[in-house]
């Protein structure tokens, strides 16, 4: 028998709409209600184990953490990141479950893919992942994939990430079929007319430097067209990775009208405008990219009043012989799992207020939870011994050749950020620590 | 070497300052009058090796570049992208750090990604000399616009550049925002909607749909070709409709000053974004440019030639 007294924190469970100052138990990877449980546990092994004790006074004490939109590589892509260096990256950013999408090789649209993942998941990660499965076969977004096949095999959601179904009546299909089954409907919101071969947000940075533009309009026509679909199907389309103000301004319309639409955010669309791309540092390039100001506001806004309801990384590892070539040849996406804690508790929490500590853990636990419906995220005792320990004052420095990722491709090297995970805790063990 | 020049290479006009942009044009007075000698070469680059490193075709560019080369009393090397080893999967990154391993000392790029020329500059020793990147600039075309503006009207400040054609994938267009802006020009840019969006007013520049307004008022029209190869359809409804809205046709050409010149990068596509007949006028400057051309990208290839050592 193993156990863990986390003494003194401030114990943060939105699930149970619990915040104060408390103790947390742990037995046998598992939460239990109170210390005498595990004495009668002790009693009736005959004692033979030790009480690890962790003093988190100062700290917060949340459920793990959820990252719904992580790349993890594998299988095909090891070079860039495997599911074990990928668990490690996620537990030094204070994650307990990651959720991988489906751009693998092989796409992960078949069960036997699922199946690998899984297995290997359990093997080797630190922390629980949970496969997502392709809404069309080989993401090329014209037949569906095997959903129901897909589901029973585990996946927590469909979603053709990195891609996008632009043929509405397949999507149309796709979402009534994942009705039937009861996964959620995840998207990548791009219009490819619109967006041609744009690399950079259309605006004032794409006029001055002759880089291709993305227009915002080739994600809001997607977010649309979602909206209408999830009405029209009464089913959960989540928009992933939402850049745009007009996207913003489309779900908190529809969700007023109980439309089963929602939508998460990426810290590097808070953290950072086109501006950033003025020295053609292929680290700003990612999809949908780095839009306005006006945008970011908008996000801001948006998860300040709940239309936004989770936040996650996109995490995309690419090798630095990958991104160091020409901006439009270099690939999307930059590594997120190690950093986006940070800069989200930096700038929402301590810089511009638009949240506090406990809404900020709420989106990265409970509200992936639900829109997953995955028994994760809660301090409920019974569940399992996820938990993560927050420092939200502690002053840090990014460092990129420090990442646990096997990819550097971060912007972010060098920022000072206010506020990490300081300890990671999955199935009752301590699988990082500051 | 001056103070007035400290860069190794030259990426763009936005980065560089009025004085250093005027300097770069003093300096190629002195180089323009080496080509009316009977020997015209000097000694300034010799010993140095020049690679003109075209990932993107040019014959102009990359021969007046060579001619300059030459005349500087450089050795030169031409590579282009169908005999390089980029066509084997090589990194531009890597194709470069091979040809500094050759000691070359100045690398003249051409490539169809915009950033290219910065992307190799800072990962280089060698003097990277921008031969055109994407849309992005242009520079050495925009410095002999320039040079050819100053030496037919004394001072760039103070004219009215009308830019007209397809502004929104041309690099000669934002090298010539950036440069005329600096030396105190008033620029317009004309063109048909889909090509020279409004955003470009952000830059600081005038932007009109109407060729009949602007043309009275230009001292200077540049005109571009219409790349109607590399065009998506969409941009606009076809050749015949963009001549009737913004061809320098005869016609319109009576309505320019009389000391209004024309000018025009090349290669021109007679009878499309010009008349044949304009384009040799009296007022065309179009190959001065060209001439001038071959004296500016010596001072170029002087000045950074010279800090790269």
């Amino acid at each position: 028998m193993s156990a863990i007294i986390i003494r003194g924190g401030r114990l943060i469970d939105p699930a149970n709409k619990r915040d104060e100052i408390a103790d947390l138990y742990i037995v046998d990877g598992k939460i239990v209600g109170s210390k005498s449980e595990i004495r009668e546990e002790f009693t009736r092994r005959g004692g033979k184990s030790e009480i690890e004790e962790i003093d988190a006074r100062g700290l917060i004490v949340a459920p793990g953490l959820i990252d719904i939109h992580v790349h993890l590589r594998e299988p095909g892509f090891g070079h860039k990141e495997t599911i074990e260096s990928g668990g490690r990256a996620a537990a030094a950013g204070g994650f307990t479950t990651i959720v991988c999408m489906p751009n693998t090789s092989p796409t992960a649209d078949n069960p036997s893919t699922i199946a690998w993942i899984k297995d290997r998941a359990v093997a080797i990660a630190r922390v629980n992942v949970l496969p997502t499965g392709a809404i069309s076969r080989n993401l090329a977004g014209e037949e569906l994939a095997p959903i129901g096949s897909l589901a029973q095999a585990g996946v927590v959601a469909i979603t053709d990430d990195g891609h996008c179904i632009q043929n509405h009546e397949v999507m149309r299909r796709a979402v009534e079929y994942a009705r039937m089954v009861g996964v959620p409907v995840l998207d990548h919101c791009q219009d490819y007319n619109l967006v041609g071969n744009g690399v950079v947000h259309e605006g004032y940075w794409s006029t001055l430097l002759g880089l291709p533009g993305w227009p915002a309009a080739g994600e809001e026509a997607i977010v649309m067209r979602n909206i209408l679909l999830a009405e029209l199907c009464d089913h959960q389309i989540h928009c992933q990775h939402v850049s745009a103000a007009g996207s913003v301004r489309l779900i908190r319309e529809a969700r007023k009208r109980g439309i089963k639409i929602s939508g998460e955010v990426c810290p590097h669309h808070i953290a950072l405008t086109d501006e950033a791309i003025q020295n053609f540092d292929t680290n700003c390039k990612m999809n949908p990219p780095l839009r306005s100001q006006a945008d970011v506001d908008a996000l801001m806004e948006g998860i300040s009043d709940g239309t936004l309801s989770i936040l996650c990384s996109d995490h995309a590892p690419h090798a630095n012989f990958e991104k160091e070539v020409e901006f439009d040849a270099a690939p999307f996406g930059i590594v997120g799992l190690e950093t986006e804690l940070g800069l989200f508790i930096d700038l929402l929490v301590h810089k511009h207020h638009q949240i506090d500590i406990a809404r900020l853990i709420a989106m990265y636990t409970i509200a992936p939870a639900r829109l997953l419906k995955i028994d994760a995220g809660t301090l409920s005792i019974g569940a399992r011994g996820d938990v993560t320990l927050i420092d939200p004052e502690l002053e840090w420095t990014v460092r990129i050749d420090q990442f646990e990722s096997a990819s550097r491709n971060s912007p972010f090297n060098g920022w000072k950020l206010k506020g990490r995970a300081v300890r990671t805790i999955a199935g009752g063990k301590t699988v990082w620590k500051l | 070497m001056t103070t007035r020049w400290t860069r190794k290479d030259l990426l763009g006009l936005r980065e560089l300052s009025a004085d250093e942009l005027n300097f770069v044009l003093e300096t190629a007075d002195a180089f323009k009058e080496v080509g009316t000698r009977e020997i015209k070469k000097v000694p300034a680059l010799r010993g140095k090796t020049l690679v003109n490193f075209f990932v993107e075709p040019s014959t102009r560019t990359r021969t007046s570049f060579e001619l300059a080369a030459f005349r500087l009393s450089a050795d030169v090397i031409n590579i282009s992208a169908t005999n390089s080893s980029l066509t084997k999967g090589e990194t531009l990154k890597d194709t470069a750090r091979n040809l500094e391993a050759l000691h070359a000392d100045i690398l003249v790029l051409r490539h169809s990604s915009a950033g290219a020329p910065q992307f190799l500059a800072s990962r280089l020793q060698a003097s990277v000399i921008n031969a055109g990147d994407g849309a992005h600039e242009h520079p050495t075309q925009a410095l002999l616009d320039l040079y050819t503006m100053r030496e037919r009207r004394r001072k760039i400040a103070g004219l009215h550049v009308a830019i007209i054609g397809d502004i929104l994938f041309s690099r000669v267009a934002r090298s010539n925002i950036f440069g005329l802006l600096k030396l105190g020009a008033r620029v317009t840019l004309v063109g048909p909607s889909t090509l020279v969006p409004r955003e470009f007013e952000k830059l600081g520049v005038e932007v009109s749909h109407e060729i009949e307004d602007v043309l009275p008022k230009a001292d200077v029209v540049n005109l571009l070709r219409i790349q109607h190869e590399r065009q998506r359809r969409e941009y606009f409804p076809g050749l015949g409709e963009y001549i009737r809205l913004f061809g320098l046709t005869k016609e319109r050409a009576k309505l320019l000053k009389p000391d209004c010149l024309i000018m025009h990068p090349g290669p021109i596509n007679r009878g499309v974004e010009i008349d044949s007949d304009v384009a040799d006028g009296l007022q065309s400057v179009i190959l001065d440019q060209v001439t001038n051309g071959l004296a500016v990208r010596m001072a170029v290839l002087y000045l950074c030639g010279g800090i790269s050592t």
